[in-house]
């Protein structure tokens, strides 16, 4: 929470004066009703209508000087707010791009960008709300209280009294309702949760004919909302009655007692009428004051889920760079990898070597660690246990940048990025020329169908390329890795939705093209990895054999399970 | 708009008792607190000066004051008890509707819209509704009394003065309006900044992974830090602008509050031929009175503009509402006594009248055959499955099921006789017990555990921290393919008469779909069965392959004879094996 006070450090001039002037304005306000007291007692006492005149005049300055100061101070508040939001904005997105996989997971990468837009916003509006009212507010109170002091010390004893009582009952009120406003947003949640999952789930739910379940299902959410914010109604409705009854019995006791002093001569008309002034701007500020509450506890929520993901650790960085010439291009020494807070190693003590410009080939069930093998090459995740070894170097002690610019990255899910083909090709090497982003097309067999678009490397590709077939999407996806001949190539799993052909001509492609390059692919085809220098067959993390094709169909069980499963399939003697 | 509106409180009318008492309580309340200063006023007069108080009058005012105070914070309470009630009821309605309403849009209108857009419909504008338009009103009804309540009691004090005020308030409005129309053209940029700002940290930092596995943090931030900017500059000036409402506002009132004093005074000191006579309680009353009038006014602006978003709201979902509905078909027979006999009969059908989609297709399924439909992705296999269960209806011809045509049935029987598994899994959030025996009411834990292992979900099942009773959702981290076990397990139970499996298997790695396959092959022994698969190996020893491409239905027959003819099929059936 502390640590986001620093992005205020540029600000402090408009954080000190914003509310410097408010605080003037407020002065200001509470010298009218001393005014307006002048000019009745004086003025009206004494008939004097050019000193009435003068007054009013003075009024209207007052207000004037109130603009500009109020004005000024609006100023400073927004100048303030948004600079200290830009800058927070910045500093958490720099610090979001150093976490590690691990760090990531924790939070989770919806909720990040949700702290990142939402969050940070209304910490923002958090700072403006600050300097315009949390000085204002109760100086407000404070001062029409020690205004009201200084006409009457006696009669102000009221004041003494009716303030507190109303601070008590607001936050009374609000003590109570907080908790239960959070319970209400539980079951908008729970509602808008139904709703998103009859929605997705509508086939399902007509085939099993469940549509009166479902809306009774709803319904009952629906009135636990109602119940709930009833309830909540209920209580806060007690707020502005109350407050209201308090601060005009004030009123009363002001009169009554009022009228008691100007009997003895310690008060005058006009001051008694100050004194009915002053005990509605309290009220009117104590009520401002409760909202500003609710827009801080707000902020605060705010800020803490901003801390969070300030105080998730920095993934570790070396300072050694790959060597390009070692022998091996990966080594895996005993390695284990364990997902935090899973019970079980993805990855159990993995061994093996792989010589530059060997392909190699991972090959297992859903579940069964490959990816996970994979990711610990460009460091993704850090092996619990043992060394991975990759272009020479220990991972641990390897410049993450200088890693992954040797590695070419095809994610399960294709991921594009809104903006034109080659910008989204560039993403490994921002100098890309024409020739080269087309040529990794070719090999990618995206080309084909780049090349009929009529902007062909300018086509513009929309938000998570929505405007692409899932197969087109992958295409452009491995074709993204290809650019600047990667040592590395990984493949995870990622020609999916690209047909039997296809895949057959890509794999074709890359063994032509790439011939430098060390080509991981994982699959679950034993046609798409058999060609592989190296084969690992993973089973529940451990690598249950590893060699050739021929020789894993001697002595791997599993493998030639997968294989003749898949074997059989084609032979046409699927006993089905 | 009007209608909208009408609309909305056809809504309310079974609340219509807390809606009358929301008015009787909100002028109750208001007006007894508008007299409030008029006593006070009463009072002061009373103490002239020194030795010169009317204690006897005195007291009797504050008596009088006390009890209006007490009265009217007393309705003010019990208004905001009724608006409570008449919103929060009323919306409840609203949103079940809405609710109901898409359980019973044809599917046609689901597949058009996007999700979120419909989950916003029945979640966010509801709540719009409920905040803007009917807490709104009742700021609106007793704003306006305020107004006409106040401006009365100053024309009784001072008719002149009360002129003046009322000549002077308009300047309090236009500047508001005026400010409101500057800052609206920055308010839109500021919003369309901050869009492109959300969109671009959905996109780098929703997918950091890959941002990092690239290395291109840099030119990321390079971009995110100039848009940020943008956003900060315009953002702080368009929030500067519009805080300049209540500053100015508080001004004007100032200035009226100032001109009050002054002629009321100078009412006072005797001007009175000009101004009226005016007495010190009076002026302080009048004082109080001028401060009261101008702030409803600013409230009712606020609240003009919450309802106009609110009528938008309501807008959006009264057009779910006016959606057309599937028809009612409780009157219809229901489909007893299946065979499994499937016949379609020139059936022709298009999602969208320009495009011809499916034309003059005829086909006949034998109880206990096996259909398998394939073809590229997004050729339109699964619109036979959404034709065959009545999700779109035909255009023209006929498909009947065990001889009875599928219109003259109820759709409910005609979807109970079919056990489907989508590519699409869908799980809801509860356990994974509940999940399985979706719709089967009364299944045991042992059905539903025999069930899992049919599947060879058990294992996974198992060993998730409470077993079967592990609540899951969409995203609680089981994998695509141990969510398709599921929705596999959960037709297990259900034994249906009929399957259809679209691409049920397609998350599932190949050793395990070759196992399930068996489960597979027990269950739909003897039915009726369609299976759409992209992996030709599962569907080759149908009974019927139909291939399709690009909406038509190209090939027809058993692998044999498609193989024969050489033709889409016989390709794509060669193209995995070119190696």
């Amino acid at each position: 929470m502390r640590k986001l006070l620093k992005y205020l450090k540029n600000y402090k001039k408009e954080l000190i004066l914003g509310p410097f002037f408010k605080l003037l304005e407020a002065i200001f306000e509470l010298i009218v009703p001393v005014v307006m007291a002048d000019i009745i007692d004086k003025g009206i006492a004494s008939g004097d209508s050019s000193y009435i005149l003068k007054k009013s005049g003075l009024i209207v300055i007052l207000g004037i000087c109130g603009l500009g100061f109020a004005l000024t101070c609006q100023f400073l508040a927004a100048k303030c707010a948004y600079g200290f939001g830009t800058e927070l904005r910045e500093a958490l997105y720099k610090h979001i791009n150093t976490l590690s996989h691990t760090s990531v997971d924790r939070i989770g990468t919806a909720s990040l960008v949700n702290r990142l837009t939402n969050d940070t916003n209304t910490v923002q509006n958090g700072v403006n709300m600050f300097i315009r009212l949390a000085v204002r507010a109760p100086f407000l109170v404070i001062g029409a209280a020690v205004m009201a002091f200084a006409i009457d010390s006696g009669l102000s004893l009221i004041f003494f009294v009716a303030a507190p009582v109303i601070s008590a009952i607001i936050f009374f009120i609000m003590h109570k309702t907080i908790p239960m406003y959070r319970k209400t947003q539980q079951n908008l949640d729970r509602a808008a949760l139904l709703t998103r999952e009859n929605i997705e789930g509508t086939r399902v739910i007509r085939a099993f004919s469940r549509q009166q379940e479902e809306i009774d299902e709803f319904r009952k959410a629906v009135d636990d909302i109602s119940d709930n914010s009833i309830a909540v109604g209920k209580i806060s409705a007690i707020l502005n009655p109350a407050a209201f009854m308090i601060m005009n019995l004030g009123i009363v006791a002001i009169v009554w007692f009022g009228g008691i002093r100007i009997d003895i001569g310690i008060l005058t008309q006009g001051e008694l009428t100050a004194f009915t002034n002053y005990m509605t701007q309290i009220l009117l500020a104590l009520v401002v004051l409760a909202n500003l509450i609710v827009t801080f506890t707000k902020a605060f929520a705010s800020a803490n889920r901003v801390s969070e993901v300030f105080d998730l650790e920095s993934e570790e960085n070396g300072s050694e760079l790959p060597d390009s010439t070692s022998e091996n291009i990966i080594e895996f020494k005993d390695v284990s990898f364990m997902y935090e807070g899973a019970g079980e190693n993805s990855v159990n003590h993995l061994s093996f070597t792989l010589k530059r410009g060997e392909n190699l080939g991972i090959i297992g069930g859903t579940g069964s660690g490959k990816s996970t093998a994979a990711a610990l090459i460009p460091a993704f995740y850090r092996a619990t246990e043992g060394d991975v070894i990759t272009a020479g170097k220990n991972v641990k002690s390897c410049d993450i940048d200088a890693l992954r610019s040797i590695i070419g990255y095809v994610p399960q899910k294709a991921v594009l990025f809104s903006g034109t083909v080659r910008e989204n090709m560039k993403w490994r090497n921002e100098n890309a020329s024409d020739e080269e982003i087309i040529s990794a097309l070719k090999t990618a067999q995206a080309w084909e169908f780049i090349e009929k678009m009529p902007d062909v490397l300018d086509t513009h590709i929309s938000q998570g390329g929505r405007n692409l077939s899932g197969g087109q999407k992958q295409r452009i996806s491995i074709a993204r890795a290809l650019v600047g001949n990667p040592q590395i190539l990984i493949l995870d799993d990622s020609t999916s939705a690209l047909d039997y052909a296809t895949d057959l001509n890509l794999r074709r492609a890359l063994k032509n093209n790439m011939q430098e390059t060390s080509v991981i692919m994982i699959s679950q085809r034993t046609t798409s990895i058999k060609d592989a220098d190296k084969i690992i067959v993973m089973e529940d993390g451990e690598a249950v054999g590893i060699g050739r094709h021929e020789e894993l169909l001697e002595n791997c069980a599993v493998y030639k399970e997968i294989y003749s499963s898949q074997m059989n399939e084609k032979e046409g003697n699927h006993n089905v | 708009m009007f209608k909208t509106l009408k609309r909305i409180f056809s809504y309310a009318k079974p609340y219509i008792a807390y809606f009358v008492m929301t008015l009787i309580f909100a002028a109750a309340g208001v007006s007894l607190s508008l007299t409030v200063p008029v006593f006070i006023g009463k009072a002061v007069d009373c103490c002239a000066g020194a030795g010169d108080v009317d204690f006897i009058r005195l007291a009797e005012i504050a008596v009088i004051l006390a009890v209006i105070v007490i009265a009217s914070g007393i309705f003010q309470w019990l208004m905001s008890l009724s608006t409570n009630k008449l919103a929060f009821l009323t919306v409840r309605d609203m949103r079940s509707d809405v609710f109901a309403k898409l359980e019973r849009v044809p599917l046609k209108y689901i597949d058009g819209s996007t999700k979120g857009e419909l989950t916003s419909r029945v979640i966010n504008d509801i709540e719009i509704i409920s905040d803007g338009l009917l807490q709104g009103f009742t700021q609106f009804f007793s704003g306006v009394i305020t107004i006409i309540g106040t401006l009365i009691f100053m024309m009784f004090i001072n008719f002149k003065i009360a002129a003046v005020v009322v000549l002077l308030t308009p300047l309090s409005f236009l500047a508001a309006s005026k400010i409101t129309k500057a800052t609206h053209n920055s308010y839109m940029k500021q919003s369309e900044m901050r869009g492109n700002m959300v969109s671009f940290s959905e996109e780098m930092a929703g997918n950091q992974k890959i941002v990092r596995a690239f290395v291109y943090d840099k030119r990321a931030e390079e971009k995110f830090a100039q848009i940020n900017n943008e956003y900060g500059k315009i953002g702080a000036k368009a929030t500067f602008f519009s805080s300049m409402t209540n500053p100015v506002t508080r001004f004007v009132n100032g200035l009226i509050y100032a001109a009050v004093g002054l002629l009321g005074a100078l009412g006072a000191v005797g001007h009175s031929s000009f101004i009226g006579v005016m007495s010190v309680g009076k002026l302080s009353s009048f004082l109080a009175y001028s401060n009261q009038y101008t702030k409803p006014f600013n409230e009712i602006s606020g609240v003009f503009a919450e309802l106009q978003n609110a009528v938008a709201s309501a807008e959006r979902i009264f057009n779910v509402l006016d959606e057309d509905e599937v028809d009612d078909d409780s009157d219809k027979e229901t489909l007893t006594n299946i065979s499994g006999n499937i016949s379609f009969r020139n059936v022709c059908f298009s999602y969208n009248p320009e495009v011809s989609l499916i034309h003059n297709f005829s086909l006949d399924v034998k109880s206990g055959q096996r259909v398998a439909i394939v073809g590229p992705t997004g050729c339109g296999k699964s619109t036979i499955i959404n034709l065959l269960l009545r999700f779109y209806d035909i255009d023209s011809g006929e498909i009947k099921i065990s001889g009875r045509n599928i219109m003259d049935i109820t759709r409910s029987s005609l979807r109970n006789s079919f056990g489907m598994v989508l590519q699409e899994t869908w799980v809801f959030t509860g356990t994974v017990a509940e999940n399985i025996s979706y719709g089967m009411d009364n299944a045991t834990r042992d059905d539903i555990i025999s069930a899992a292992k049919a599947v060879h979900a058990h294992g996974f099942i198992k060993r998730l921290t409470d077993g079967y009773d592990t609540v899951i959702s969409e995203n609680s981290g089981l994998s695509q393919g141990q969510k398709q076990l599921i929705c596999i397990a959960r037709i297990m139970l259900m034994n249906p008469p009929m399957l259809i499996l679209d691409e049920a298997t397609s998350s599932i790695d190949l050793r395990t779909e070759h196992r399930i396959q068996r489960a597979f092959n027990k269950l739909m022994e003897g039915r009726t069965s369609f299976i759409i698969a992209h992996r030709l190996s599962t569907i080759k020893n149908s009974d019927i392959i139909l291939v399709m491409n690009s909406g038509n239905i190209i090939e027809q027959g058993n692998h044999e004879e498609l193989m024969k003819n050489n033709g889409f099929y016989a390709r794509l059936y060669n193209s995995q094996f070119v190696n």
